[in-house]
C-alpha cells in the first residue's frame, strides 16, 4: 500500500466500515486516526526499506565509472552523481544506516530518560532536585553544537558512537515528560497500597509504573527518533559524521560538495531530503494521532465532520460538557 | 443581608408581557440522521420583570438552551429549527415595534444584541474571568464594545460604581481574577453582567461552583438587584428547591424537553408530571413537617439512544401503554389554566384511567 | 522575586555546568587531539604555543583540579586561548568577529518565525474545518524537515537558478565593514536566504504548538463570556483566547530555541555566513579545539542569555507569576 492510497482510505465516504476491520480498530485505537494510520503506514515502509534496501540496491552505492551527473533514467532510476555512482543504491544502502542511528540512538536515548525520569519522579526529594536539575540543563544546552564538539574528539569508529553521542544529548526530553507522569502516577491509590504492603521499589516501578508510562515512552522514544535522524543527516552533511558509510546525510554531502545544487543536479540531493523529511513527517504523525486520541479537542474539523458522516454520535454528556 | 427564605416577592410584580419567547427551538449535536437532540422542539416565554427557573438534571439540555438564545453554542452543536423573538421596550411615544428574531440576526446586530439585551453568568466564576487582564480591563472592553467613543475617565467610574453595586470595594478593579475569592469573582461577573443596564440575566447554575455560605450571600445580593434594576432573569440550575425560593415560575426539563411549566408554588404545591412530583419528593420541605424523602429510579437518559414516546417513560412508575408509542405535547391541563404539563396521564382523552 | 530569583540560580548552575563540561570534554574523551592538531601545525608554531594549547586541551602534567582553577582564571579574564586556525588570534576576538553577524541573524529570523508561526496558529485554530486545516500536512511535513535541506534548496532556487540572492558570504568581499549604505545592503541581501531558512524551519514548530494551544483555551469560559459580551471577534481572539494561548508557548521557547540554533549552525554552513555556526563547522574541520571549545561556551551562555530574556517577557505577559515575581 503507498502512502496516497492509506491517506485515501479511511476518508472513503463507505458510511460503516466492514465488520473485521472494525473489530480490529476497537482494539487498536490508534488505527482509526488517519494520521496515525498513515504515519504507521509510511513509516513501515522506511523499516521494509532499512531491511532489504542494501540487498535489492541494484549497484554497489560507491562503484564509479558510470555515466557522470546523468537525470533519472531507465537504467539508474534516481539518476547519477558527478563520478557516475548510482543515486537510488545510495539511498537504498543510507536507509539502512540513517534508521539504524535513530533507532540505536532513541533506544538509548529512551533508556536514559525513563531511568533518569522514572527515578527523579519516583524517589522525590534531593534525588530528584539533582536529577531534575540535570534534565533541564540537558534540555537548555543546545544539542547539536555539543553533539558537534563530542564527535569532533571521535576520529572515525562508523556510525555507532554518533548514535551514542545523539542519545547523550537527546534524552532530556523524555526524561523530563516521565518525572511529571511518574510523579502523578506515585499518588495513585494502586501505587501508595503496592508501597503500603511493603512491595520493593524496583518491583513497584517495573511492574506497577512503567507499564503505566507506556504511551509516554513511545512519544518520546518516537522524538528522540526524529531528532536522531535529523541530527545525523545534519552531520553527516556537514562532513562531521562517518563519511565511510553511507547514509542519506552523507549522499547529501557529497552533493553539496560537488556544488549539485548549483549545477541543477536536483535528483541528487532532492530523494534524500525527502526521505528524512517524510520518516520525521511519519513519526511525527503517528504522535499527532496518538495525542488526539488522549485530547480529542486537538482533532482537526475534518475528522470530525468524518465522524459525524459514520454516525458516530457524541456521548450523552457531551452536549453539556461541550457548552 | 437577607435570608433568601425570606425575601420578600419581587416587586415589580410579574408581567404577562411576553419579553422572549422561545419557539420551536431545536439544537442539535452533529448532523443528519446520527444527529442527537439536545434541544428538541422548545417552547417558552419569559415575561417582562419576571424570574423565570429552567430546572433539569445535567445533560436535560438547560445549559445548552441558555448558550443557544444568544447563539453562543460551538460547533458540533447547531441550532436546527426555531425562533427566539426578543420584544424590545416600547419606544417613549408608546409605539411598540415588531419582535425580532435573535435567530435572524445579522452579526453584526447580534454582537450589538448580546450584553445589551441579555448578558450570561456562567456556573464557573473560576474560569469565568479572563486571567491575563485586571477586572478593570475586562468591565471596560465591555463597556467600549457597545459605547464607542465613551471615555476613560467614565469607563473607569462606571466600574467602580458597578462594584460597589454589587458589594465589592472599587480598589479591586485593580486586581487580577486569581488575587479574587471564589464569591468575589462571581460577583464581579454579576457586576460586569450589569454594566450594560441589560433587559434579561441568564444565570447558568452562578451559585454551583461557590460554597454554602457564600451562595447564599450571592443569591440574596441578586434578589436585592432585580429588585434595584428590574431586569428579568432565566434562572437555571439543577436545584429545583433553590428555584422554588427565587422564581415566578419553574419550567422543568427532561431530556431536551420542557415537560412542565407552572407558577413556582403550583410546582411545589402540585406537582403533575410524574418527574416533577419525583424532582419534589426527592428535597426535604422547605417549611412544615418533615416527609420521606424519595429519588427518581433509574438513571438520566441517554440522549442518542432514547426510547420511543416519552422519553421518561423508563423510570415513569405510572407509565403505560400510550407512554411508549406517543411523544406527549405540552398542554394546558383543564384544572389548572397557569400550567402547562406533557403528559398522557393528565389527557382528557386519555382520562384517568390507564388502558393496560 | 521568588519566580526570578529560582530562574537565575538555574541559569548560573546551568552557566557552571556547562563551563565543567567545556573542561571535561577534552580531557575524557577518547582519543588523543593533540597529535593530529601536530602533525597539522607541524613546524608552524613554537615549542611553547604547543605547550600552551596542549594545556587548554587538557594534555599537561598538572593535576585536573590545578588544571580547573587555571581555567576558571583564564575564564574569568576573557581568556578563551589561541585560535590554532586563525594563529595566533586569540579565540575571544575571532568569536568576536562572527557572534554580530549571528546574533542578528538567528535573532530577526526567530523573531519573524515565532511571530508569523503564531499568527498562523491562532488562525488555523480560529479558522478550524476552513483551508487551513489544509496546512497542518503540509506543516508537519516542514517540521521535519531538516533546516540544511531548506537552505540548499533555496540557494540552487533562488540563489543559482533565478539568480536573485548571492550564493555565500555575508557581504560583498571587496566591501569595507562599517556602517555604509551600500554594506548595509549587501550585508541585507546575503542574510535574505539564510533568514528565510531559519524561518521557514522553524515556522512549522511554532504554528502547531500555538493552534493545540488555542483549541484548548478556545475551550475556556473566559472566551465565551467574551463572546458573549458582544465584544469585537479581534478582541476575543486575541485579547482573550491567543493571549492566554500564548504563555505555555512561550514557556516551551527554551526547547525551541535549543533546534533553531542548531538548525542555524548548519544554515550558515550552507551559507558560508560570517557567523559562529560556520565558524565551529571551520574549527571542527581544521582540529581547532580550543577555537570549538570557546565557540561550544559562547553559543551555549547566549542560549542561556537568550532563555533568560524569555523568562522575564513571561513575567511581565502573566500576571500570576508576576504577582510571585514581585
Amino acid at each position: 500500500m503507498t502512502a496516497a492510497t492509506a491517506l485515501a482510505a479511511p476518508e472513503s465516504p463507505s458510511a460503516e466500515p466492514a465488520a473485521a476491520p472494525a473489530a480490529r480498530k476497537r482494539r487498536f485505537p490508534l488505527l482509526r486516526s488517519g494520521k496515525a494510520l498513515t504515519g504507521m503506514v509510511v513509516f513501515g515502509c522506511f523499516v521494509l526499506l532499512a531491511v532489504i534496501g542494501p540487498w535489492i540496491a541494484p549497484e554497489d552505492p560507491s562503484k564509479t565509472g558510470g555515466p557522470v551527473l546523468q537525470s533519472p533514467s531507465a537504467q539508474h532510476l534516481l539518476g547519477t552523481t558527478q563520478s557516475g555512482q548510482d543515486i537510488l543504491s545510495q539511498i537504498l544502502v543510507g536507509a539502512r544506516t540513517s534508521m539504524l542511528v535513530g533507532l540505536v540512538a532513541a533506544t538509548f536515548a529512551t533508556a536514559l530518560g525513563v531511568l533518569i525520569g522514572v527515578t527523579a519522579g519516583y524517589a522525590g526529594g534531593w534525588t530528584d532536585d539533582i536529577l531534575s536539575m540535570l534534565t533541564n540543563i540537558f534540555l537548555v544546552i543546545p544539542a547539536l553544537p555539543l553533539t558537534i564538539v563530542l564527535t569532533g574528539y571521535l576520529h572515525g569508529g562508523g556510525w555507532f558512537p554518533i548514535a551514542v553521542v545523539i542519545s547523550v544529548t537527546g534524552w532530556a526530553f523524555g526524561a523530563r515528560l516521565l518525572r511529571a507522569q511518574t510523579l502523578s502516577l506515585r499518588n495513585r491509590d494502586y501505587i501508595k497500597a503496592a508501597r503500603a504492603i511493603g512491595e520493593r521499589p524496583w518491583r513497584i516501578v517495573t511492574v506497577e509504573l512503567v507499564p503505566n508510562l507506556g504511551a509516554i515512552i513511545v512519544s518520546g522514544f518516537l522524538f528522540t527518533f526524529i531528532f536522531a535522524i535529523l541530527t545525523e543527516a545534519g552531520l553527516s552533511f556537514l562532513g562531521l559524521g562517518s563519511l565511510s558509510t553511507w547514509s542519506w546525510g552523507v549522499t547529501l554531502y557529497w552533493a553539496q560538495n560537488s556544488s549539485a545544487f548549483t549545477t541543477g543536479a536536483w535528483w541528487w540531493y532532492v530523494p534524500p531530503g525527502l526521505c528524512i523529511a517524510l520518516v520525521g513527517a511519519s513519526l511525527s504523525l503517528i504522535n499527532f494521532g496518538a495525542d488526539e486520541l488522549m485530547n480529542p479537542r486537538l482533532a482537526s474539523a475534518e475528522k470530525k465532520r468524518r465522524a459525524r458522516r459514520t454516525s458516530r454520535k457524541p456521548s450523552p454528556t457531551a452536549p453539556e460538557a461541550s457548552v | 443581608m437577607t435570608a433568601p427564605a425570606t425575601v420578600p416577592a419581587p416587586i415589580p410584580a410579574p408581567g404577562r408581557e411576553p419579553l422572549l419567547e422561545i419557539r420551536g427551538l431545536t439544537v442539535d449535536y452533529g448532523e443528519g440522521p446520527g444527529a442527537v437532540h439536545a434541544v428538541d422542539t422548545v417552547d417558552l416565554t419569559l415575561h417582562r420583570s419576571e424570574t423565570l427557573g429552567l430546572a433539569g438534571e445535567s445533560g436535560s439540555g438547560k445549559s445548552t438552551l441558555a448558550h443557544a438564545v444568544t447563539r453562543l453554542l460551538r460547533p458540533p452543536g447547531r441550532i436546527a429549527a426555531g425562533q427566539v423573538l426578543y420584544h424590545r421596550k416600547p419606544s417613549a411615544d408608546g409605539a411598540a415595534s415588531p419582535p425580532v428574531d435573535v435567530m435572524a440576526m445579522a452579526r453584526n446586530d447580534l454582537r450589538a444584541f448580546r450584553w445589551e439585551e441579555i448578558a450570561i453568568v456562567f456556573q464557573s466564576a473560576m474560569n469565568a474571568l479572563n486571567p491575563v487582564h485586571t477586572v478593570a480591563v475586562q468591565i471596560a472592553d465591555t463597556l467600549r464594545a457597545h459605547r464607542p467613543g465613551i471615555s476613560r475617565a467614565e469607563c473607569r467610574d462606571r466600574a467602580a460604581h458597578l462594584l460597589t453595586t454589587v458589594g465589592v470595594p472599587s480598589a479591586r478593579l485593580s486586581a487580577y481574577p486569581h488575587e479574587l475569592s471564589g464569591g468575589m469573582r462571581q460577583r464581579i461577573m454579576i457586576a460586569m453582567a450589569l454594566a450594560l443596564d441589560p433587559e434579561i440575566l441568564v444565570l447558568d447554575e452562578p451559585t454551583t461552583a461557590l460554597d454554602v455560605v457564600v451562595q447564599r450571600d450571592v443569591l440574596a445580593e441578586l434578589v436585592r438587584l432585580r429588585q434595584e434594576f428590574g431586569f428579568s432573569v432565566l434562572f437555571i440550575t439543577h436545584d429545583l428547591s433553590l428555584l422554588l425560593e427565587v422564581a415566578d415560575r419553574v419550567a422543568i426539563m427532561y431530556a431536551g424537553r420542557i415537560v412542565e411549566s407552572a407558577p413556582a408554588q403550583d410546582v411545589y404545591r402540585t406537582p403533575t408530571h410524574p418527574y416533577t412530583r419525583g424532582l419534589v419528593g426527592s428535597f426535604p420541605p422547605l417549611r412544615g413537617p418533615r416527609r420521606d424523602l424519595a429519588g427518581i429510579p433509574g438513571s438520566p437518559p441517554d440522549l442518542r439512544a432514547l426510547p420511543p414516546g416519552c422519553a421518561f417513560n423508563p423510570r415513569c412508575p405510572e407509565a403505560f401503554g400510550r407512554c411508549t408509542r406517543d411523544i406527549p405535547l405540552l398542554r394546558t391541563p383543564p384544572a389548572s389554566p397557569d400550567r402547562l404539563v406533557a403528559c398522557h396521564l393528565d389527557d382528557p382523552k386519555e382520562g384517568a384511567g390507564h388502558d393496560d | 522575586m521568588r519566580f526570578l530569583i529560582r530562574r537565575i540560580a538555574f541559569y548560573v548552575v546551568t552557566a557552571w555546568a556547562a563551563i565543567t563540561m567545556n573542561f571535561l570534554i577534552p580531557r575524557l574523551m577518547p582519543g588523543s587531539p593533540e597529535n593530529t592538531m601536530l602533525s597539522r601545525f607541524q613546524g608552524q608554531i613554537s615549542k611553547e604555543q604547543i605547550d600552551a594549547i596542549k594545556a587548554q586541551i587538557g594534555v599537561s602534567n598538572a593535576s585536573l583540579l590545578s588544571q580547573y582553577g587555571t581555567y576558571w582564571k583564564d575564564l574569568l579574564h576573557g581568556d578563551l586561548g589561541t585560535s590554532v586556525a586563525y594563529f595566533p588570534g586569540r579565540v575571544s576576538e575571532v568569536i568576536g568577529q562572527g557572534l554580530w553577524w549571528t546574533v542578528v541573524l538567528v535573532g530577526v529570523a526567530t523573531a519573524i518565525g515565532f511571530v508569523l508561526g503564531t499568527l498562523l496558529g491562532v488562525a488555523a485554530a480560529w479558522k478550524r474545518g476552513s483551508f487551513l486545516d489544509h496546512l497542518l500536512p503540509v506543516t508537519t511535513f516542514f517540521a521535519a524537515v531538516p533546516y540544511f535541506w531548506i537552505a540548499l534548496v533555496a540557494l540552487s532556487v533562488f540563489g543559482a537558478e533565478l539568480g536573485w540572492f548571492p550564493l555565500s558570504g555575508g557581504y560583498r568581499p571587496e566591501l569595507e565593514v562599517g556602517w555604509s549604505g551600500e554594506f548595509i545592503a549587501s550585508a541585507f541581501s546575503h542574510s535574505v536566504l539564510p533568514a528565510a531558512t531559519i524561518v521557514v524551519g522553524s515556522i512549522a514548530g511554532w504554528l502547531l504548538g500555538m493552534r493545540n494551544m488555542m483549541l484548548t483555551t478556545l475551550s475556556e469560559d473566559y472566551v465565551l463570556v467574551a463572546e458573549a459580551k458582544g465584544l469585537r471577534t479581534r478582541r476575543v481572539m486575541l485579547g482573550y483566547a491567543a493571549r492566554n494561548a500564548l504563555l505555555p508557548n512561550i514557556s516551551g521557547f527554551a526547547m525551541s530555541l535549543g533546534f533553531i540554533v542548531s538548525g542555524s549552525i548548519v544554515t550558515e554552513t550552507v551559507f558560508s555566513y560570517p557567523g559562529i555556526g560556520f565558524m565551529l563547522y571551520n574549527a571542527v574541520l581544521n582540529n581547532d579545539y580550543p577555537l570549538m571549545q570557546g565557540l561550544f561556551l559562547i553559543i551555549t551562555l547566549m542560549v542561556l542569555l537568550a532563555n533568560f530574556v524569555v523568562d522575564l517577557c513571561y513575567v511581565l505577559l502573566d500576571p500570576r507569576i508576576r504577582q510571585e515575581a514581585r
